[in-house]
């Protein structure tokens, strides 16, 4: 099952990993360092809601949020084999990697799809 | 040699060197190729921060202020100080190893890979700079 769709799943690491590349440092830095520790003035709750009615807006988010976790699935899917020498749990930790990443996105899609 | 070959479900068992957990301690190219490939656990878990801060967002003003007031803790500051190097690590090596995944051509020729790792690194910055500027407009 997980051999045939393998193009697929490289498809989602290639750009998972080109979003998590180009996006990723400014979220992180802004939402995890300089809006807490109050370098820049963070955006007012009111402001974010009000973005988030967009649906480019949202659109945005879910493959922000999406397509890195598929990146992660696959990248640590490897790390996993090769770094801890697991081959024999191969199923198992492809089921639990790629289950995670639909999970996320899953739960990322109800969220977007539900908010007010 | 007319006699076909048998074939068999599991490889004869060779002998092999066990190899230690922690080969990629061993030689300074394989850590920085461990590294490189644990970088994808960091890029998980800001996906993840961004998936709270989502849900934060919708159930409303106070559970957002909870968030916002967890993202000031020790813990997550460290954590997302550790998870930023880590981030910019994988985009550093992520654009530079661009023109060996993926050869461009322009008219039969084929774009040296200085010209794609710099187109990379301006869509960054341009990406960047758009992200900032909506995000402190507010």
């Amino acid at each position: 099952m997980v051999g045939r769709i393998t193009p697929l799943l490289w498809l989602l690491f290639s750009a998972g990993g080109t979003v998590a590349a180009l996006l990723f440092p400014v979220h992180l830095f802004l939402t995890g360092l300089a809006f807490p520790l109050g370098w820049l003035e963070a955006p007012r709750y009111e402001f974010l809601h009000r973005l988030l009615t967009h649906p480019v807006i949202r659109l945005y988010l879910f493959v922000l949020i999406s397509l890195p976790l598929f990146h992660w699935a696959h990248r640590f899917r490897y790390t996993l084999y090769d770094g801890l020498q697991l081959k024999h749990l191969t199923e198992l930790i492809a089921v639990l990697c790629y289950g995670a990443a639909l999970l996320g996105t899953a739960m990322t899609a109800y969220l977007l799809w539900n908010i007010a | 040699m007319s006699a076909e070959p048998r074939y068999t479900l599991y490889h004869p068992r060779w002998y092999r060197r066990r190899v230690s957990v922690w080969w990629w301690l061993q030689n300074r190219s394989y850590t920085w190729f461990v590294l490189r490939e644990l970088t994808s656990v960091f890029v998980a878990f800001f996906a993840v921060v961004c998936l709270w801060q989502l849900r934060a967002l919708a159930q409303g003003p106070e559970t957002y202020g909870q968030f916002l007031a967890r993202l000031q803790t020790p813990l997550f500051l460290a954590l997302d100080t550790v998870a930023f190097l880590f981030v910019l690590f994988h985009a550093i090596t992520w654009f530079n190893l661009t023109p060996k995944a993926m050869v461009v051509r322009l008219r039969g020729k084929r774009v040296p890979d200085w010209v794609v790792i710099g187109l990379n690194y301006a869509a960054w910055l341009v990406l960047s700079g758009a992200v900032a500027f909506m995000l402190l407009r507010g």
